[in-house]
């Protein structure tokens, strides 16, 4: 089979909304293939279901019609437990309102996703590994000195920087950024860019919402979503 | 990890969780305490007819009495399971004062100290000859005399906290006793055409406190043979009211009275041709609880009536606790969506909240149960300083016939309301929690929610 180059693939993707007495179709037969290691840009008008596609690609909401692929596997087929599995290891989902727990410290909201892989027991005896990494990942991101905060404390960006640590804490395939840009001033909004160019270039494959120009021209490829639709950038 | 984390930070962080904690708190203090107070006075009044009745009773309603006791106690005593046996004579007379005139229709009861003593707590209830039983019935200003025992509330007075005004010497009081004898047939005995009547002088020589306020305000106790013959009951064959019989420790009642009733079966039938066997026909073999049954039932059954109303205070403690966990829950969409972004189950989410429960459920339970053990206490101290202070006093003791509130909960009750209520957490939570883990979680996480 083809899509096998492919990481992630959409097919046909559908999904609407019942608002009363109408039906707000948001999707209508989008078709996408993102190949490992691309930097895919997605643009389009505000409500024009950026955020809707996101989350069928990352399994949190499923299409009324269509399929989503992960490496070629139908991900509506996989069980309760593996759909888990796929958003906890294969998955990092960035979002524009950062979305940390407020009750958690900077670390453990790091910590998130090893902590749902391993359990109680597991993390008591290896979770040595993960707290290298969240660290690591912490200091690449200048947040050393953050770990221990609760995200109240942090700034705009620092908390999306600790968001994208969350994000990849456990390597995932794809990630997928829903404007993480959107809600900070240019200049961390650079920033942040920074660190998804230096993804990118060491292999990381990324989805990434924006509405901003200048980002987009970074990524690999655009696609643009209006009126349900992919189409084509216009040259 | 995270499921033992998040539970612990949303019982730390949540401002609702000190409502809930409170909830619970509020109930297990209530239900610790009244049963604590109810139980023991139901524990109590029972104790107390347990001791003034003994362990088991045969005896009859007839004031004629049955006859061959003394053959039945015979055999009741080369028993292995009886330690000792006692006859007991109920019936009534006059009581008429001879100092002050009065007269009353009491109760009487004959006892025979020597055996009662052993049977029963009568003894303890003494107040001159507490140390002394066998003399209960000579008074100590001249032993010669026949003496009498009066229940306590007949002849001594209390203040409002139930202390006795004994006088410290005994007054030197006497009774006419009248009593009208019944032959064994039943009828009342003539002189002539006229009622025979029977009567004795007796002297005070002891009061008794039993803490059964019926027998306490209504009963004369008397030397058994002394009464014997005042009620007739020594004409043809000897007769008795009643057998009061202790069995030995560690027996088992209810065997043990299965076991009189058959050697007292075996007993009439030996009689049987007796020219009094007709009056074992009215004759029971019980404990003293179904032959206190009057009296005990129905404080048995306002402990029942409790312990319904409690039930209610269990359902009342689940709605709080869905009340405030269905308000938890409805703001924590966002944190939900978090937790299933990273790949948490719909059992996960499950888990940090019911989790959260069972925190919320015995940190309540432990202050509720710390308060309670701190109020009962001083709930004795604190019913004296609100009189002292207020006048106000939660059982006027001239009129309830307790001593101290009873304040000894004991260890299972608090255990066994930690546990219902931390089962009543579990069960108000999970309605909430169940709707948390099945919510879809996308519309929360597509906003910027505060
Ligand atoms: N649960 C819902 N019920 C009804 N309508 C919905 C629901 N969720 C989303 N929509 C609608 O679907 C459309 C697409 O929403 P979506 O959030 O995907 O847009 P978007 O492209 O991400 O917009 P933005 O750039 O503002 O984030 C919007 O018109 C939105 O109002
Ligand atoms: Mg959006």
């Amino acid at each position: 089979m083809k899509q096998n180059n492919y990481i992630l693939t959409c097919e046909q993707i559908y999904k609407s909304y019942q608002m009363g007495a109408t039906r707000l179709e948001v999707l209508k037969g989008i078709d996408l293939n993102i190949a490992k290691g691309e930097f895919v840009a997605v643009k389009g008008a505000s409500g024009s279901g950026k955020s809707t596609l996101m989350h069928i690609l990352g399994a949190l909401d499923k299409p009324d019609k269509g399929k989503v692929l992960f490496e070629g596997k139908n991900i509506a087929a996989f069980s309760g437990r593996k759909i888990n599995e796929f958003r906890n290891k294969k998955i990092g989902f960035v979002f524009q309102f950062y979305h940390l727990l407020d009750e958690l410290t900077v670390l453990q909201n790091v910590l998130l996703a090893p902590m749902v892989q391993m359990g109680a027991i597991g993390w008591l005896l290896h979770s040595a590994k993960a707290k290298k990494t969240a660290a690591q990942l912490l200091g690449e991101l200048g947040l050393a000195e953050r770990a221990e905060h609760r995200p109240y404390q942090l700034s705009g960006g620092e908390r999306q920087r600790a968001a994208i640590a969350r994000a990849l804490i456990n390597e995932p395939d794809v990630i997928l950024a829903d404007e993480p840009t959107g809600n900070l001033d240019s200049k961390t909004g650079n920033d942040i860019l920074r660190v998804f160019e230096k993804l990118h270039n060491a292999g990381q494959t990324i989805v990434m919402v924006t509405h901003d120009d200048r980002i987009a021209e970074k990524a690999s490829r655009i696609i643009r979503l209006a009126d349900g639709k992919i189409n084509p950038p216009v040259a | 990890m995270y499921d033992v984390i998040l539970p612990l930070k949303l019982f730390k962080t949540s401002r609702l969780t000190i409502l809930a904690v409170a909830a619970v708190a509020v109930c297990v203090f209530v239900v610790i305490v009244v049963m604590t107070v109810m139980n023991g006075l139901v524990t109590d009044f029972i104790d107390m007819n347990h001791g003034f009745f003994s362990d088991c009773v045969i005896s009859t309603d007839s004031l004629v009495g049955f006859g061959h006791y003394d053959e039945f106690e015979n055999t009741l005593r080369s028993s292995d399971f009886v330690e000792s046996v006692t006859p007991v004579i109920n019936t009534f007379g006059l009581v008429k004062s001879n100092s002050s005139g009065k007269n009353a229709a009491l109760s009487l009861m004959g006892i025979e100290l020597e055996s009662h003593e052993k049977t029963t707590d009568f003894a303890k209830s003494l107040y001159y000859r507490k140390d002394k039983p066998s003399l209960a019935f000579s008074p100590s200003y001249n032993p010669q005399l026949p003496g009498c025992v009066l229940g306590i509330d007949l002849l001594v007075e209390r203040d409002q906290w139930g202390i006795y005004k004994q006088s410290p010497y005994l007054p030197r009081w006497s009774y006419g006793i009248t009593c009208f004898p019944l032959t064994p047939k039943g009828t009342l005995v003539k002189t002539g055409t006229s009622v025979s009547a029977n009567t004795g002088t007796f002297y005070y020589s002891d009061n008794s406190n039993s803490g059964l306020a019926r027998v306490d305000s209504t009963y004369v106790y008397l030397p058994f043979e002394k009464l014997q013959s005042l009620a007739g009951m020594d004409i043809g064959p000897k007769r008795t009211s009643a057998i009061f019989i202790k069995f030995k420790k560690g027996a088992d009642l209810n065997k043990s009275v299965e076991k009189t009733a058959a050697l007292w079966k075996d007993f009439v039938a030996r009689n049987s041709n007796s020219e009094i066997s007709g009056l074992f026909k009215n004759v029971n073999v019980q404990d003293f609880r179904s032959y206190r049954r009057e009296t005990i039932a129905p404080m048995e059954k306002e402990q029942t009536m409790m312990i319904l109303l409690f039930l209610l205070v269990g359902v009342i403690t689940v709605f709080i606790i869905f009340v405030i966990f269905y308000m938890i829950v409805g703001g924590k969409n966002r944190d939900i969506g978090i937790l299933k972004s990273v790949g948490v189950s719909q059992l996960g989410i499950m888990r940090v909240f019911l989790r959260y429960a069972v925190l919320t459920g015995l940190v309540g339970a432990a202050i509720g149960i710390a308060a309670a053990l701190v109020f009962l206490d001083n709930i004795n101290g604190l019913e004296n300083w609100l009189y002292v202070k207020f006048g106000f006093q939660m059982w006027n003791r001239e009129i309830y016939a307790i001593g101290a509130i009873p304040d000894r909960p004991g260890v299972a009750l608090p255990i066994e309301v930690a546990a219902a209520a931390v089962i009543a957490c579990l069960l108000g939570a999970l309605l909430p929690t169940i709707k948390a883990a099945r919510q879809n979680c996308v519309d929360t996480l597509r906003v910027n929610q505060i």
